[in-house]
């Protein structure tokens, strides 16, 4: 089914794929002011989806040692810990010297470290140059301290900090460079909205993997596919909760038809800022944005960089038509430089 | 290595953790170019220059995952150039009556489809599973535009190929038929190859330009130009070197055509603005350099090299090598920018500050 906006803009994606009466589209709000890093995500994915194990080591990045979203681990935990207060809290140091912040030369340190994801490209590793400047300064605070609060220092070189931390997941666009590029069909939109690999199908050829304007989908090196989150479709049929939300004891990863959930985040974001969060703010909840919202969405209290997210992607298959032209421009030209080669010195 | 020294308590928190270090990526030093002016790196954290704040990352990782295409794409991005711009020129021969350089061109047609077809199944994480992209049809997904159009081209290249063979088949019997029916059959079979060949010299461009990598997207107006003039270099190339002298004028017409073609796409690619970078620096920088360099000398000895085979086979050995470097240099340039956070963050960001309006909630703070 052809819509003037298959490729790009504000689409309800199911009717768009062709089903009839199809369901309320569902999705994800991770709110991660409510997140402890508990990582309960993680595990209830594992279990639930038989995802395999994807290594066991330490990343030096704060306390996330899944490093990325990977074939093998279909919600990573993100951990920033930065040198300022939360917005609403009291400051945890107030009346305590925090000490020496750490240095930038553990988050350079987290840049470069790898663990067997089992899966390519998996976790690669990153430029030290720009992980120093995630630390917006010399005042990081990479791994958490060996030594108590203060000691070295007197209360004047102390700083306060704050843990952000993040469930990332698939988004599950609106618009899903994954599936458009998927040349087997084996990404398929389901009756939910929701994009879904066939594993019976995928014949691994990858293009989803640099289609991905997020980096999510990945391929496991001994199977030669490529497997990302799905939302639990298992699940979703039987009307039940994806393993991630029922899980998560804080309910920052919140599951439901996505209306409903855009109007909740929208009203969560309202309380935060009255509280005094001004950075709180949503992030892939907008249906006009590049790639016509996400089914998964976010609210973060930083700038979407800082938990490893594009600032604003755009879905690829945008300019598509344009990229087409292109090539048939080039072809004409091609073809046009032949004849003329060969017609052209004749007498 | 000495072991950890004795903790000293007034060392900030994680300054010795280099010490503990023991899987250091072996091309770590080479990707290190981003780090302007960072130094001190194992000497205790607090020596550390910390760069110019132009992006923020999450410990420096790339947000994208870089493409998991081998070298094998980079070489098939060659191979069947080669054999679409060798389709072109076998069509130029056939109607032109040269029939060595028409032998010639439908020869390396069918290897260079034959040679691609190989690596693209080679590539996949499941080759037993190649004929999955016979599935499907899509026009959203040049992998599958592509998969048809060497479906189609491929058994036309072969067709026309083998019935280069007819002249050594009997006179006589059911071969004798097919002796006389051959030479027909190859001509329109080369013909209609010929029609899909710049469709298959092109397409590619859109397969690398239609994903998130930042360098390929980009590129998009200018690939199909570069791949379509590279195609018919390498084409060149190979007339040049094989066929008798008497016979290449046009090609040697069609190599000043290429190059023209090729280097105004080139220049475009330069010109995208951060995404560009990869296309004049480093490894992917040093091919793209080779490549326009060979195709100069390439052309350039084409067009001086009249009769003389010696200047003929240097011509086509040059206009080939240009073909390799250029498709891999765009390869590589692609790969390096989605291996670097900064490509995907800073432009996303200098759009989103210009539309700062869209969406209020989202305002820095």
């Amino acid at each position: 089914m052809v819509h003037a906006n298959s490729l790009y803009g504000p689409l309800d994606p199911a009717p768009d794929a062709g089903y009839e009466d199809a369901p309320p589209r569902m999705g994800f709000f991770t709110d991660t002011s409510v997140c402890i890093g508990c990582k309960a995500c993680e595990v209830a994915c594992k279990e639930w989806n038989d995802v395999p194990a994807s290594g066991l080591d330490l990343l030096g990045m704060s306390y996330d040692n899944t490093g990325a979203l990977t074939a093998n681990s279909w919600r990573h935990v993100a951990f920033v810990e930065q040198p300022r207060p939360s917005g609403w809290a009291t400051p945890a140091f107030e009346d305590t010297p925090a000490g020496p912040p750490v240095s930038a030369a553990t988050a350079t340190f987290g840049a470069e470290t790898a663990t067997h994801t089992g899966t390519d490209p998996g976790i690669p590793s990153g430029s030290p140059g720009a992980a120093a400047r995630m630390v917006g300064g010399s005042e990081f605070l990479g791994m958490p301290g060996a030594q108590p609060p203060g000691r070295g220092t007197g209360v004047e070189g102390r700083s306060d900090f704050r843990w952000l931390m993040m469930s990332d997941v698939c988004k599950h666009c609106t618009h899903a460079a994954c599936l458009d590029v998927c040349p087997t069909g084996s990404l398929f939109r389901t009756e939910f909205g929701t994009v879904v690999v066939q594993e019976d199908i995928c014949n691994g050829c990858g293009y989803c993997i640099s289609a991905c304007p997020y980096g999510v989908i990945d391929q496991r090196k001994n199977d030669g596919r490529a497997w990302k989150c799905t939302l639990c479709y298992d699940r979703l049929g039987a009307g039940m909760t994806p393993a991630c939300a029922q899980a998560c004891p804080t309910e920052s990863i919140q599951y439901g038809p996505l209306e409903e959930l855009r109007g909740r985040a929208a009203a969560r974001v309202a309380t935060l800022h009255g509280r005094g969060v001004s950075e709180a703010r949503l992030y892939g909840h907008d249906p006009n944005d590049g790639v016509g919202g996400d089914g998964a969405f976010f609210l973060l209290l930083d700038e979407p960089e800082v938990y490893g997210l594009p600032p604003d992607p755009v879905v690829t298959t945008r300019d598509l038509p344009k990229m087409w032209k292109r090539a048939g421009l080039a072809a004409v030209t091609m073809a046009a430089a032949a004849a003329v080669a060969f017609i052209g010195g004749r007498p | 290595m000495t072991g950890p020294t004795p903790a000293d308590p007034n060392e900030p928190a994680g300054a010795r953790l280099p010490e503990f270090r023991i899987d250091r990526p072996a091309d770590g030093q080479r990707r290190r170019g981003t780090g302007r002016g960072w130094r001190g790196r194992g000497a205790g954290g607090e020596q550390v220059t910390v760069p110019p704040v132009d992006f923020t990352s999450y410990y420096g990782r790339p947000i994208l995952k870089p493409p998991v295409w081998k070298h094998d794409i980079a070489g098939y991005l060659f191979t069947g150039g080669l054999a679409a711009g060798s389709a072109l020129i076998a069509a130029g021969a056939q109607l032109t009556g040269r029939p060595r350089l028409r032998q010639v061109s439908r020869g390396t047609a069918l290897g260079g489809i034959a040679a691609s077809t190989y690596l693209l199944v080679h590539d996949l994480g499941r080759p037993d599973r190649f004929h999955h992209m016979l599935r499907v049809a899509k026009l959203t997904s040049p992998m599958s535009v592509g998969t048809w159009i060497l479906t189609a081209f491929g058994p036309l290249a072969g067709v026309a190929a083998v019935a280069e063979v007819a002249p050594l088949l009997p006179r006589h019997g059911a071969l004798g038929l097919a002796r006389r029916l051959a030479p027909p059959v190859g001509d329109v079979a080369g013909l209609v190859a010929a029609a899909t060949a710049p469709a298959l010299a092109t397409y590619t461009g859109v397969l690398l330009a239609d994903t998130a990598v930042p360098s390929w997207h980009d590129a998009y107006p200018a690939l199909p130009f570069v791949f379509a003039g590279s195609a018919l270099a390498a084409a060149c190339g190979v007339g040049l070197i094989a066929a008798p002298a008497a016979e290449t004028a046009p090609v040697r017409r069609l190599a000043l055509a290429a190059a023209a073609i090729e280097l105004a796409g080139g220049h475009r690619l330069e010109r995208m603005g951060l995404t560009s970078e990869p296309y004049r620096q480093g490894r992917s920088g040093r091919l793209m350099r080779a490549g326009r360099a060979l195709l100069a000398v390439g052309a350039t000895a084409a067009l001086l090299s009249g009769r003389s085979r010696a200047l003929s086979a240097l011509s086509g050995a040059a206009l080939l090598a240009s073909s390799v470097a250029t498709r891999f240099g765009v390869f590589e340039a692609g790969v390096t920018s989605a291996r670097d956070p900064k490509y995907t963050v800073v432009p996303q960001r200098e759009r989103r500050d210009q539309e700062g309006d869209r969406s209020p909630a989202e305002k820095r703070t």
